[in-house]
């Protein structure tokens, strides 16, 4: 084990993943020379040359188109996209095709490509630059979509990511590159897509949290436990295509109570589609509605007081794990 | 670009082998047209006729290790290459032989054997998947080039723009072979694009380009022979116009409004399977007992194309779920991300959609019997208000 930050996590998977294979090679905007926006990048473009290191113009669906043609040719393109929000330029190559070859040319052809882009509000940058997506990717038959929270998720997700035949969304967070924690060394430790993490064992309520939410949930865990005597299971499900639904579905029958925390909206967001699932599957099994709580349903506003609430926080998780179990927080603040 | 004389005419034979597979498209569409008012094809059928010197010339510059990327009209492309017109004529049918096992359709074709690497149904959308494949043969150093054909009209969507900086930025031996047939849909060249000179439209992006004449088989083979030839040894990329003309409607549901018939007939004057063989004659490298062999392979051809998609079965409804991830470690079973079965089948729910079809029939019933009626003859009810009337055309 090595104690690494998050970007560093990403980069070590990136540079093992290029050291082991030729074939794998970086796209993106400012990911060579400037180092990547985030850094993620940063020394790569030294180590493998401009060959496998490719600064590209501001041409967001045109990169991942370029990714999807060199992968379906048998290369293992990785390509960031500077933040999520642009993303949304390249959704009509992200799903039309990307996500649609596969299945549209009858199996004939595959797309082995990784789309690494960090999402995330907290930061003051408004409404074009602090959005969460994950569930307009989730919703997409096709791809395989990773939110990890940890840096040990983030090497190995991303390294698995990067072997895998399909085409993988990789969803970073902007406020979790500077989180340091243990990560593996070995250069062949994977974390499989479709495996849930237990964060924390509990049995009074489970608490699904979603990329960076997978951590608040953990803290707000840790407060019910100091001060309200709850005992709260939280679950970080690392990807949500595929998604570990068992792992869920077995929490929600031992604590009979969920609670679903997600940055991004609230209509149409996992918590909605995972409230769904758990409402088909577990349905007995539940002792009070499923709560979610999410991030605004609005644009997120740039004002430092605005955008703090429009996002969640300990606070609320604690008061929604709280009410489904038919109690207030002890004290105020909660 | 000079140099496009300097392409030696290939032999008689090679010659009389692209007549042969312009006359298989030919009569591919024409069938495909009727087939498609008879029902056995659903959806948009988008025919190439009048294309298909553009096609074949172009796609006859290829060696089989290039890389072919085309658009939503693309049966031709695949013919072209060599994919057999029963798997194309299955794909139009919905059937499990098809090229792409009946899930891509008509704007989907695929052959990846062939390199023909997909028909794309989202105009521009191909683009920068071929600079992709192109960008893949400059990573291995592989000697070969792709050719991607566009519309006019797709020279107006953002990925022309971003895919030719792209190839000319990073040097990718690719061709783009503008099939300039003067419309998208039914919005004339002029009235699309302020530089009408599509040729051009590369050029501030380091892309030079040549225009050819699109209904010459020859001279669009030995410009995309030049442009190829500059593709492969100067590593970059090249552009080439093709003039031609659709001498149907842009799909089956095309009222044609936007022009006039004069202009149809003067187009139809220069129909590459008319002028093509007429000089072949004249040359001595065809007679008319040979023209004539040829027509009837390719009419049998595609009746056997016909009878093979009758009798293909339909993609049974278990497959529903296959090939939506490569499964392996990560993915388990396409079952695993499975919520739903199959649903029940029984009759189809028609959309707005299906009005249109149905017109389309109507006026590919009235074409085929050869009453050259103007569909806009036709009763047309007014267009439904919403999203579904854009498509319907397309
Ligand atoms: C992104 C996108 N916008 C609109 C359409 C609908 N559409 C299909 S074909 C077409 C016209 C394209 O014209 P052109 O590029 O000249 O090709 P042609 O059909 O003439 O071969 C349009 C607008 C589409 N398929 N994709
Ligand atoms: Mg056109």
């Amino acid at each position: 084990m090595a104690e690494l930050r998050y970007r560093e996590a990403l980069r070590e998977a990136l540079r093992e993943e290029m050291r082991r294979d030729q074939r794998v090679f970086l796209m993106g905007e400012d990911i060579g020379v400037f180092g990547g926006a985030f850094k993620v990048t940063e020394g790569l473009l030294e180590e493998f040359g401009e060959q496998r290191v490719r600064d590209t113009p501001i041409s967001e669906n045109s990169i991942v188109g370029f990714g999807i043609g060199a992968a379906m040719a048998g290369l293992r393109p990785v390509v960031e996209l500077m933040t999520i929000n642009f993303a949304l330029l390249a959704f009509d190559q992200i799903v039309n095709h990307a996500a649609h070859i596969h299945y549209m040319f009858g199996g004939q052809t595959r797309v082995p490509l990784v789309i690494r882009m960090p999402q995330g509000a907290g930061h003051q940058l408004g409404p074009t630059h602090s959005h969460c997506f994950e569930a307009l990717f989730a919703h997409v038959p096709g791809l395989l979509v990773a939110v990890p929270s940890t840096p040990a998720d983030a090497k190995g997700l991303l390294k698995a990511a990067i072997r895998d035949e399909n085409p993988v969304v990789f969803i970073e967070h902007e406020s979790l590159y500077s989180e340091r924690g243990e990560v593996p060394e070995d250069p062949d430790a994977l974390v499989n897509f479709g495996s849930a993490a237990i964060r924390r064992e509990g049995s009074d309520v489970t608490i699904v949290g979603v990329s960076r939410m997978a951590r608040t949930a953990t803290r707000a865990a840790q407060a019910l436990a100091d001060s309200e005597g709850v005992s709260a299971e939280v679950i970080d499900p690392r990807t949500l295509r595929p998604l570990d639904l068992e792992t869920i579905l077995a929490s929600v029958r031992k604590t009979n109570r969920c609670v679903i925390v997600e940055e991004g909206w609230p209509h149409g967001g996992v918590g909605a589609n995972l409230a769904a699932l758990i409402a088909e599957q577990a349905f007995d099994y539940l002792d009070a509605p499923i709560a979610r709580v999410s991030g605004a349903d609005l644009p997120m506003p740039y004002s430092k007081v605005l955008e703090d609430i429009a996002y969640p926080h300990e606070p609320q998780v604690m008061r929604a794990a709280l009410g489904t179990l038919g109690r207030q927080p002890a004290r105020d603040g909660a | 670009m000079s140099g496009a004389e300097a392409v030696d005419l290939p032999p008689a034979e090679a010659l009389r082998e692209w007549l042969a597979t312009m006359l298989l498209i030919r009569r591919f569409e024409e069938r495909a047209g009727e087939m498609y008012a008879r029902a056995k094809i659903g959806g948009f059928l988008h025919l190439a006729i009048g294309e298909e010197a553009a096609i074949v010339g172009s796609a006859r510059a290829l060696r089989p290790t290039d890389y072919l990327v085309s658009t939503y009209r693309s049966h031709g492309h695949a013919l072209v290459r060599g994919t057999p017109p029963e798997a194309v004529m299955a794909e139009l049918f919905g059937k499990a032989d098809g090229c792409s096992k009946g899930r891509g359709g008509s704007m989907h074709m695929f052959d990846g054997k062939r390199r023909f690497m997909g028909g794309y149904g989202i105009v521009g959308g191909n683009l920068p998947i071929a600079g992709g494949l192109a960008l893949s043969s400059a990573y291995t150093s592989k000697d070969e080039v792709t050719l991607c054909t566009l519309g006019d009209g797709a020279c107006n969507q953002g990925t022309f723009g971003e895919t030719m900086n792209l190839c000319a930025l990073w040097r990718l031996p690719i061709v783009f072979l503008v099939t300039n047939n003067l419309f998208g849909m039914g919005t004339a060249l002029e009235r699309h694009s302020a530089v009408t000179e599509l040729r051009a439209r590369g050029e501030g992006f380091g892309v030079p380009g040549v225009r050819c004449d699109g209904m010459d088989v020859i001279d669009t083979y030995q410009k995309v022979c030049a442009a190829i030839a500059r593709a492969r040894s100067e590593r970059r990329p090249m552009l080439v116009e093709a003039i031609t003309y659709r001498f149907r409607g842009h799909s089956m549901a095309d009222p044609e409004r936007y022009r006039t018939r004069e202009q149809v007939q003067e187009w139809r004057a220069r129909d590459p399977i008319e002028t093509f063989p007429a000089r072949l004659i004249a040359e001595g490298k065809l007679d008319q007992g040979a023209l004539a062999e040829l027509q009837s392979r390719a009419r049998q051809a595609v009746d056997q194309a016909v009878d093979f998609a009758e009798r293909s079965p339909f993609p049974a409804p278990d497959a529903l779920y296959d090939d939506i991830y490569v499964l392996g470690d990560q993915v388990r079973g396409s079952y695993s991300l499975r919520t739903t079965e199959p649903h029940e089948g029984g009759p189809s729910e028609r959309s707005e959609l299906a009005g249109d079809g149905e017109i389309a029939r109507q006026i590919t019933a009235a074409l085929a019997t050869g009453q050259e009626a103007r569909a806009s003859a036709l009763e047309l009810p007014e267009a439904p208000v919403g999203g579904a009337e854009q498509e319907a055309g397309s």
